[in-house]
């Protein structure tokens, strides 16, 4: 087994309920399932540093993200998040947030566009988008800003499937040697494509 | 008595009032929407307090705080700004009784911008400071302007307070609203009583109009799904 690159071991406070979550990553792909409001997306926020109320540990990439004492704020982390809604920025064209990181040149910014059958779109307004179109800007943005860790929760669940399996090949391949991701699923088929370790948080 | 100079004044009254406020108004909006800290409470309800005072009971408190026998009023005094009877303190009345207004309106504007989105700019290496001017401001904007509209609106219609302090002195601070009481009592006032009342109704109209059309404008914004 490859060297652990993260390890979580937190407290979530999921509404009402704490639930501890220990984890450790050892391949390129994370895969996190479990069923729904068992703390996936929780997790991801724990991991990007935008969970303030979680208590316990974070280690990434030989770094303390979070420990006693210790608390890494999320823009010094390096995270490029998809979140499940998408979140696009109504007030930004699309362009605009496909480069909202300011990481990468116009040649990148359109290449990604291209990869995900968003070229048309980078004028529009998010508020003009179709959900499915949505999600993949948001994938884009996430890529572009070159994060050390991809968080992806569900990020194909508005995608037909068609263009889903596309996409799971184009994310796939991307990912192979650049960053580490963390994978939140409800379908197996991505942890597949995406050779990932599977970890089941309900049962851990 | 001449009803244009009258409104004159309160629009100057009107605009300097609001144009104090704005930073702090956006400022505490932000902190009570965002922010939980020790004395929040406090903070809100002394924010809050001229919209459940009588204003004449506002006046009185900002005479003793700015009057001439405290040591804020001499301070402001020495640097050339006396606060009563003067319009200095007729913008002062008129900051203080509009702010409330300007506060909640900010506050809700901030309070409806979804704050993962902060969070997601944030995660995209961009720190809070700047995550405020690019993300919570531009989205809470149409709120924050429609905040303005409603307090200027309200320092416009002052009268307690600005009687109290400022008094009523014709060309210095007497706005429409002391105007109006003084017309109410001058031989052949009436014709500018008038004057002053429909000044006084279509400044308002317009204001709530603004107000209005801002707030859908912030709604519509902040729904990127259409």
């Amino acid at each position: 087994m490859a060297e652990p690159w993260i390890h979580v071991d937190v407290t979530l406070q999921i509404g009402p309920r704490k639930q501890r979550v220990q984890l450790t990553g050892a391949r390129q792909v994370l895969g996190i399932v479990g069923p729904s409001g068992c703390g996936k997306t929780t997790l991801l926020r724990v991991i990007a540093g935008a969970e303030s109320r979680a208590s316990g540990d974070v280690h990434a990439l030989g770094e303390v993200w979070q420990g006693p004492g210790q608390f890494v704020p999320a823009w010094k982390r390096g995270v490029g998040w998809v979140p499940q809604d998408a979140l696009l920025l109504p007030h930004l064209t699309t362009l605009q947030n496909l480069e909202y990181a300011g990481r990468s040149s116009r040649e990148e910014t359109l290449e990604i566009a291209d990869l995900l059958g968003v070229t048309e779109l980078i004028h529009r307004s998010p508020r003009h988008l179709s959900g499915g179109e949505r999600q993949r800007v948001a994938l884009g943005r996430a890529l572009l800003a070159k994060p050390r860790i991809l968080l992806l929760d569900e990020p194909f669940s508005a995608l037909d499937p068609a263009l889903r399996s596309r996409l799971r090949r184009v994310i796939a391949d991307r990912i192979q040697n650049g960053p580490r991701a963390v994978l939140v699923t409800h379908d197996e088929r991505d942890l597949d494509a995406f050779d990932a370790q599977r970890v089941d948080i309900s049962s851990v | 008595m001449d009803p244009a100079n009258a409104i004159r004044l309160s629009l100057l009254v009107g605009a300097a009032a609001t144009s104090l406020a704005l930073v702090p108004a956006i400022t505490v909006g932000y902190a009570l929407s965002r922010w939980r800290f020790p004395g929040k409470f406090m903070v809100s309800t002394l924010v809050m307090a001229p919209l459940v005072l009588p204003p004449v009971v506002t006046g009185l408190l900002l005479l003793w705080t700015f009057g001439r026998s405290s040591p804020v009023g001499q301070a402001m005094e020495a640097i050339g700004l006396p606060v009563p009877f003067s319009l200095i303190g007729a913008i002062l009345s008129a900051f203080v009784v509009g702010f409330p207004f300007f506060v909640l309106t900010v506050r809700a504007a901030f309070d409806a911008v979804d704050p993962r989105m902060e969070e997601l700019s944030r995660s995209f290496g961009v720190p809070p400071i700047r995550t405020f001017f690019q993300v919570s401001l531009p989205l809470a904007m149409p709120g924050i302007a429609a905040g303005t509209v409603l307090a200027f609106a309200r320092a416009l219609g002052e009268f307690g307070a600005t009687a109290v302090i400022a008094g009523n002195i014709e060309g210095r601070t007497r706005t429409i609203a002391l105007a109006v009481y003084a017309s109410l009592d001058a031989p052949d006032g009436e014709r500018a009583t008038r004057t002053l009342l429909l000044a006084s109704v279509a400044i308002s109209a317009a204001a709530l109009f603004g107000f209005e059309a801002l707030n859908r404008w912030h709604r519509h914004r902040l729904h990127a799904d259409g």
